[in-house]
């Protein structure tokens, strides 16, 4: 996968190459390169299958990672591409040209991080959530205990310790 | 009859819903003829389905959310929940993540009870599958069948992990308990039922003329549309694409077991069912071989100091394995604190329900659009988890 | 083509519109009601909004000969909300058979009186349980099975799950569990049945004389709206 990196810096700007196992590999790219360089590895190099696209969401540094792991067959390698973009507008290109199914993580990524993918079919409807008027529940700064608290009611509950309980229903002397 | 219906190209037709001459049809989610619960917005002309939405989502819970509020050990009762039939392989996935991180490696006899547990799971979800499968194509004696074996298989999970179905059998260095005394031999009564009861699904359903004349032909997948679709599987093998993970990247002690990728060459739903129910028998003999192969004696468990306030070193990584659906596959990403930063869950089903069904669903007889959603084995809970 | 001029407007990226709120009682009569959006008068929609009636009780012989009927032939919506639906389908295979106890799958709400919640509860999933045990003609009963249904589960912080169904429907039996094995679901239905046989099975009464309630309720949860208030 050394090889694969050292071809790839010539062309992109692929930073910070990680190679984790013998089959899995870690690399960085700018946004703006980024359809670029997917579609250059599923054309030439043959990383043709798009196993994943996620976001991890780093509050702290201020940016989200979009996530892409790409697999190629014949060598059974994978390939894990991270883009860091802003946190405040997030907008990246779209890539439901080059996979059939990206539009749909694109879709579930609008509505879970409010990542938007300008030109992506069918994008702003709602896909998991239905009437939701909250912000995206996915990112890190949403806090769902808060959000069920001040929605949804609770049974009155009464706890019971294990120990405490079995104590008095079985020595009740003691 | 045909110029009334519109025509079709790629996939897709040209109808204009106002002209009054379609209908929208919902096959909702409270309805015998989907797997799970999602619903199908389908436009209808005559018998014929011509455009097909997948609506997700009636079974969302935030599992990502959920796993970033507890504790590493206290997400196992989680993940197991994400697919119902097959609990197992998400269990071994979030497990073998953590290691991964970890670094830690786990003793030889954990590996082939975890294998252990991995294909007699396996051998319940297919049976489940082939009685979903009759089922929707109207031959419920077949369902009642697979079904009740099934209950038999689930009889041994009882018996090894104490839960019919939500074991919560592998733990971080192992898995959690021992195989009982006398344990095979009931394991091999039951699954030489099975393997009687596939004979009679081939004497009665595979030979049967209804379900040739129904299946054959329905739901092509061409060998060109397995990347862009990312189709993964027994759907894929069924069109004749030799990919199985067990084989290609092997896990656990699958390279030390002897077995070949099953794959079909018509790519209709007739392939698929004769991939999976030869996938059934391999899962047989896979038992069978592991329990004549295994290590007698030794560890099953590494004991981890303070499971309970476990840190993971800082990390990210992908780990895949191969369930009855296709390539199962959990991203971690760990930040060095005894919570997950993240956990992504990619199920199989997340592209063939909707953008496969969706391409595949047009031009079909509406009777016939269940048998296409059980026979890409769609499974709503993994797509919006 | 229509779908490629949305796609065009999406490029846009315009803001979507909220619904507006509409109060309980001008729900039926408003054209701005979102079914009959903008059609003339004969063109509208006509719903039934009558509310749900309580019902009335015979005589107490033939009461009790009605309860012992309905006892024995309860009839299940296959409807699987959540995980607890899987151990559903081993009840009907003849090792737990069921069916000698007179209960059998339908596939539509119109023949089935009783409506099993199995499990945990999205609310997406809460509209459609609330039409469909509407839609189901009474005498009526709910069986709420798995602790997820009693008081929110292991997804007790979870953002899109009730934590109690009883505000939204009523239940007459909780059958607690993750999940229950089949014996335990027999043993739900079996209190049922005496419930059922002592005339103590109230769950569709009180959604009747409460019917404010639940409603608020629904209201509250369910913030896309689209359903009639009917009562068929």
């Amino acid at each position: 996968m050394k090889q694969l990196y050292e071809m790839l810096r010539t062309q992109y700007q692929v930073y910070d190459f990680e190679q984790r196992h013998d089959r899995l590999a870690f690399v960085s790219i700018p946004p703006e390169q980024m359809v670029g360089l997917l579609t250059c590895l599923r054309d030439i190099y043959g990383f043709s299958h798009l196993a994943l696209m996620t976001c991890v969401d780093w509050l702290e540094e201020s940016h989200f990672q979009l996530t892409y792991i790409l697999r190629n067959h014949d060598g059974h390698r994978e390939l894990v591409i991270k883009t860091f973009i802003d946190r405040e507008h997030p907008v990246v290109d779209s890539i439901h040209h080059l996979w059939q199914h990206a539009r749909v993580y694109q879709r579930e990524h609008y509505e879970m991080f409010g990542v938007s993918f300008p030109g992506s079919p069918g994008m702003t409807e709602p896909m998991i959530l239905e009437g939701w008027q909250g912000p995206p529940p996915m990112r890190r700064d949403f806090d769902t205990l808060r959000y069920c608290e001040d929605n949804y009611s609770n049974r009155d509950r009464t706890h019971s310790e294990p120990e405490a309980h079995m104590k008095a229903t079985l020595y009740p002397e003691d | 009859m045909q110029s009334l219906y519109p025509p079709i190209q790629n996939g897709k037709a040209n109808y204009d819903l106002e002209s009054q001459k379609y209908l929208k049809l919902w096959q909702g989610p409270q309805h015998p003829g989907v797997t799970g619960n999602m619903s199908l917005e389908l436009d209808i002309c005559g018998d014929q389905v011509i455009n097909c939405n997948t609506h997700v989502g009636y079974l969302h819970r935030g599992f990502e959310k959920l796993m970033e509020r507890r504790r590493y050990i206290n997400s196992f009762p989680l993940v197991c929940r994400i697919c119902v039939p097959e609990p197992d392989t998400n269990e071994y996935l979030f497990v073998a993540a953590m290691e991964d991180l970890l670094g830690i490696d786990i003793p030889e006899r954990a590996k082939w009870l975890r294998t252990l547990n991995l294909e007699l799971s396996r051998l319940a979800s297919y049976l489940m599958w082939m009685g979903g499968q009759a089922g929707a194509f109207g031959m419920g004696t077949i369902a009642q069948w697979c079904l009740a074996h099934r209950d038999f298989v689930l009889d041994l999970f009882e018996e090894w992990t104490g839960a019919r179905i939500y074991h919560m059998y592998m733990t971080p260095g192992g898995v959690r308990g021992e195989l009982p005394e006398g344990w095979t031999g009931r394991a091999e009564k039951v699954i030489s039922a099975v393997e009687k009861l596939l004979g009679e699904i081939e004497q009665v359903f595979i030979n049967n003329a209804i379900f040739k004349q129904r299946a054959q032909g329905l739901g092509i997948i061409e060998p060109e549309m397995i990347d862009p679709y990312a189709v993964v599987g027994p759907n894929a093998r069924g069109s004749g694409v030799k990919r199985d993970l067990r084989k290609d990247t092997p896990y656990l002690i699958y390279d030390q077991l002897s077995f070949d990728i099953i794959t079909e060459s018509s790519k209709d739903a007739y392939g698929r069912f004769l991939v999976r129910w030869r996938e059934t028998q391999q899962a047989i003999d896979l038992i069978r071989q592991i329990i004549k192969d295994m290590p007698t004696g030794g560890a099953f468990h590494i004991t981890l100091p303070n499971v309970l306030h476990l840190k993971v070193p800082k990390g990210q990584t992908y780990v895949k394995a191969e369930s009855t659906r296709g390539e199962y596959g959990y991203f971690l990403v760990s930040d060095g604190s005894a919570f997950p930063r993240k956990v992504t869950v990619r199920g199989p089903s997340y592209s063939h329900a909707m953008a496969l069904l969706e391409y595949l669903a047009v031009g079909v007889n509406i009777a016939d659009v269940a048998g296409l959603i059980v026979s890409l084995h769609t499974y709503p809970p993994e797509v919006e988890r | 083509m229509e779908k490629d001029k949305i796609d065009d407007l999406e490029m846009m990226d315009l803001p979507v519109e909220e619904e507006s709120d509409l109060g309980f009682t001008e729900w039926r009569k408003d054209e701005k009601t979102l079914l009959n959006l903008g059609l003339p008068e004969e063109e509208r929609d006509w719903f039934c909004d009558a509310r749900p009636q309580v019902h009335k009780k015979s005589p107490k012989i033939i009461e009790d000969f009605l309860n012992w009927a309905r006892a024995e032939s309860l009839w299940i919506l296959a409807f699987g909300t959540g995980c607890g639906a899987i151990e559903l389908r081993p009840l009907l295979t003849a090792r737990y058979d069921i069916s000698r106890l007179g209960m059998a799958p339908r596939p539509t709400p119109r023949q089935a009186n009783l409506f099993m919640i199995g499990g945990y509860v999205s609310i997406k999933t809460l509209k459609r349980i609330v039409r469909s045990y509407e839609q189901m003609q009474g005498p009526k009963f709910v069986v709420a099975v798995c602790s997820c249904a009693i008081n929110g589960g292991m997804y007790w912080d979870s953002y899109n799950t009730v934590k109690r169904i009883d505000e939204f429907i009523p239940v007459d039996v909780y059958i607690t569990g993750c999940m229950p094995r089949p014996e335990a679901v027999l043993a739900g239905f079996d209190r049922l049945k005496q419930l059922i046989r002592a005339g103590k099975a109230e769950g569709q009464n009180l959604y009747a004389q409460n019917f404010d309630y639940y409603k608020a309720n629904q209201k509250r949860i369910i913030k896309d709206w689209n359903m009639p208030d009917y009562n068929w």
